[in-house]
């Protein structure tokens, strides 16, 4: 059993590189496969490549294809947390408002007209401020039971940001800022530069590496509270810094990404299928799937039409038909306890 | 006749039943506008209300004593070029496109006798006049506002609110502007005419693909506009910078001034025919854009100060003294040099 789940693993780590070599071929500047690998071996020893090349390569694609990477692997990551967590199939990372909390402040920054930088910084700050105040809201509200009262919190918090959003929308000159909100709210990583990539990276990789390290202990939480004391974790502490490193991992995505649905929820499900139900071993395999399902999606983005298609768009109509057959094939798994 | 005279007798009826204050408009005669819509228009027009942003600039040109508001309050920087009695209105709030801000009561309150519309002419438009004019009792006037029919709109206008001097005058204005524009471009080849990408938003990522209203000037001045959108359908779209460096333009005209002023150090943008050589233009935008911003007659500007900058050898005058009327018969307001150095020098080329 262990070494069926290992060989699946390795299996998708395989998928995972090729995805990225393909990726890395594909785009709307055609550079030759073989071009590829000599400007990047030229680039390693030091001799001199062309300079567009260069640029379209190291400058461009090659961050956007990597920025994919991140942006897939730190939502599924998050959402596979969250609905082991809470016990619950329909939640994704932004169940407890992170991302329209986000999207509020980005909303804003463009609303000022401030300089990108400083719109993913209010976008990343207003994100794990909204968490914060949902988490605020649920211990002075603490009833019986935790969870229900702290997913209800998000809804509600969510909701009136996204109110605020709309708000913006409408004060927005319909010229000049509304194209850019509604490009942003539907989430793209066209303008992704290597100091975002370089910037966001090590904040993902401190998240997903405080799930891995914590993959036990959600998994044992999952069975319920009194489990976890029995076996001697303190499910409220666990919960608290599951939550942090979650909201941390979708708040750094949010801010640089936009708004993009769809992988969250459903890339678990797909883990789920192939590798089975318990977390420490469906972790790595969302981990990457997350990871090859953005860049698959980014590529077609990029590639489909002469101009971007936002992702939130694809993964919608990617993720939707996906997830109805995923919930066919895997009728039974998430019936009630 | 029968008819005339009900119309006649109500509204001297709701003269009457309105008070003194408010003259109500009789409907005096019957205009077509360019959707072909009936509409009712009052003796005397003096208060007209503009439905969106392109319509406000339309109205300004042509009679600003009729404006009741703003769609959009002008900013500090755009007050200079505007007119002293218009230039403190309210902000009333838009009726058309993206999301209405207007309370209906609000345009009640503000008692225009006419509401106008200039752009896009659809059904949605068409059915929205219809509606707001049958909610209010305020005749809803639209304008074509496709480039090609300005100065028929310019013209049609001028009969409904009764201004036919000052109509004929800038219409004729706007038809002298297109022409020289043509001659220009017809002494260019087409092989020597540029290929252009408009930058929008402070990255340039955003564009107005080929077709859409938003860079429709691009092609009226000759030029191509480098980004096709999907299926034709000209709209603002984004880009991405690789697929930039695939149409390498050789022109960029953006509207953003921090874009204009960055892009050299962007090393990103640096594979780009268009930064190399430095052809990279800042679109004036006061008190209107020249671009778009809104799609108006300020736009008229626009094509003569590209024909300019993309045929300096064909260009025929003297472009600061061509801005300078216009601002003069348009605007109705006088540009010192220093003012013709702050809206056009800035956006010369990079050096």
């Amino acid at each position: 059993m262990n070494t069926r789940a290992g060989l699946v693993t390795s299996g998708l780590a395989a998928i995972f590189l090729l995805t990225v070599l393909v990726a890395a071929t594909i785009g709307p500047y055609q550079i030759p496969p073989l071009d590829i690998v000599t400007a990047i071996l030229g680039r390693l020893a030091g001799s001199p490549v062309d300079a567009t090349l260069d640029t379209v390569l190291m400058q461009i694609r090659l961050p956007r294809v990597a920025a994919a990477a991140l942006v897939g692997a730190a939502l599924a990551g998050a959402g596979a947390a969250y609905q082991t967590l809470f016990r619950n199939p329909l939640v994704s990372p932004d169940i407890l408002g992170v991302s329209t909390g986000a999207g509020l402040g980005a909303v804003f920054g463009i609303l000022l007209g401030l300089p990108v930088m400083a719109i993913q910084l209010l976008g990343f700050v207003t994100g794990l401020a909204t968490v914060s105040i949902v988490a605020f809201l649920a211990r002075i509200l603490r009833s019986q039971n935790d969870i229900f009262v702290l997913v209800l919190s998000g809804i509600v918090v969510g909701s009136l940001a996204s109110a605020a959003i709309s708000l913006i929308k409408i004060l927005a000159d319909p010229y000049q800022q509304l194209p850019a909100i509604t490009f942003w709210l539907l989430g793209s990583i066209a303008g992704i530069k290597l100091v975002d990539v370089a910037a966001i990276a090590p904040l993902i990789a401190l998240g997903l590496a405080i799930l891995v390290a914590f993959r036990w202990h959600i998994g044992v939480l999952s069975l319920g509270d009194d489990e976890a004391r029995a076996l001697g974790i303190d499910a409220a502490r666990v919960r608290l810094v599951i939550i942090v490193a979650a909201t941390l991992v979708t708040a750094s995505v949010v801010a640089v990404s936009g708004v993009i649905g769809w992988v969250g929820l459903m890339v678990p499900h797909m883990a789920r299928m192939i590798v089975g139900e318990r977390f420490d071993r469906m972790l790595p395999a969302t981990l990457l799937l997350g990871a090859s399902f953005m860049i698959i999606v980014d590529t077609l983005a990029r590639s489909m039409a002469k101009i971007e298609v936002p992702l939130g768009v694809l993964t919608a109509v990617v993720g939707a038909p996906t997830f109805v057959w995923l919930l066919a094939r895997s009728r039974g798994v998430w019936v009630r306890r | 006749m029968r008819v005339s005279r009900l119309v006649r007798l109500a509204g001297l009826l709701a003269t009457l039943w309105l008070g003194l204050g408010n003259p109500c408009p009789a409907a005096a005669r019957i205009a077509t506008d360019s959707a072909g819509r009936q509409v009712d228009i009052p003796d005397t027009v003096t208060r007209v209300f503009a439905a969106g942003p392109p319509a406000s600039v339309l109205l300004y040109a042509l009679a600003p004593e009729m404006m009741i508001g703003w769609v959009k309050a002008p900013r500090d920087a755009e007050k200079p070029f505007l007119l002293k009695s218009v230039r403190d209105l309210p902000e009333l709030g838009r009726l058309t496109g993206r999301g209405d801000t207007l309370n209906l009561e609000t345009l009640l309150a503000s008692k225009p006798d006419l509401i106008i519309d200039f752009g896009t002419l659809n059904d949605t438009y068409i059915s929205l006049a219809d509606r707001v004019q049958a909610q209010t009792g305020i005749p809803y006037f639209l304008l074509d506002g496709r480039f090609g029919a300005t100065a028929t709109a310019v013209r049609l206008l001028g009969e409904v609110l009764g201004t036919r001097e000052r109509a004929g005058q800038l219409a004729k204005a706007i038809e002298v502007i297109l022409a020289d524009a043509d001659r220009v471009i017809a002494a260019v080849p087409a092989s020597s005419r540029p290929r252009v990408y408009l930058a929008r938003g402070s990255e340039g990522l955003e564009t107005g693909t080929r077709g859409s209203i938003n860079s429709e000037i691009i092609e009226r001045v000759g030029a191509t506009n480098v980004a096709e959108g999907l299926m034709r359908n000209g709209a603002i779209a984004t880009a991405s910078t690789e697929q930039i460096i695939a149409w390498a333009p050789d022109t960029l005209i953006t509207m953003d001034r921090n874009f204009h002023a960055d892009v050299r150090n962007k090393p990103t943008w640096g594979p780009i025919p268009a930064v190399t050589s430095g052809r990279v233009y800042l679109s004036p935008s006061l008190p209107f854009g020249f671009i778009d911003t809104p799609p108006s007659l300020n736009r008229l500007l626009g094509v003569m100060w590209l024909t300019h900058v993309f045929y300096p050898e064909q260009a025929q005058g003297n472009l600061r003294d061509k801005v300078r009327d216009f601002y003069a018969l348009f605007y109705q307001v006088p540009v010192s040099d220093a003012d013709l150095d702050l809206i056009i020098n800035r956006a010369g080329g990079l050096k």
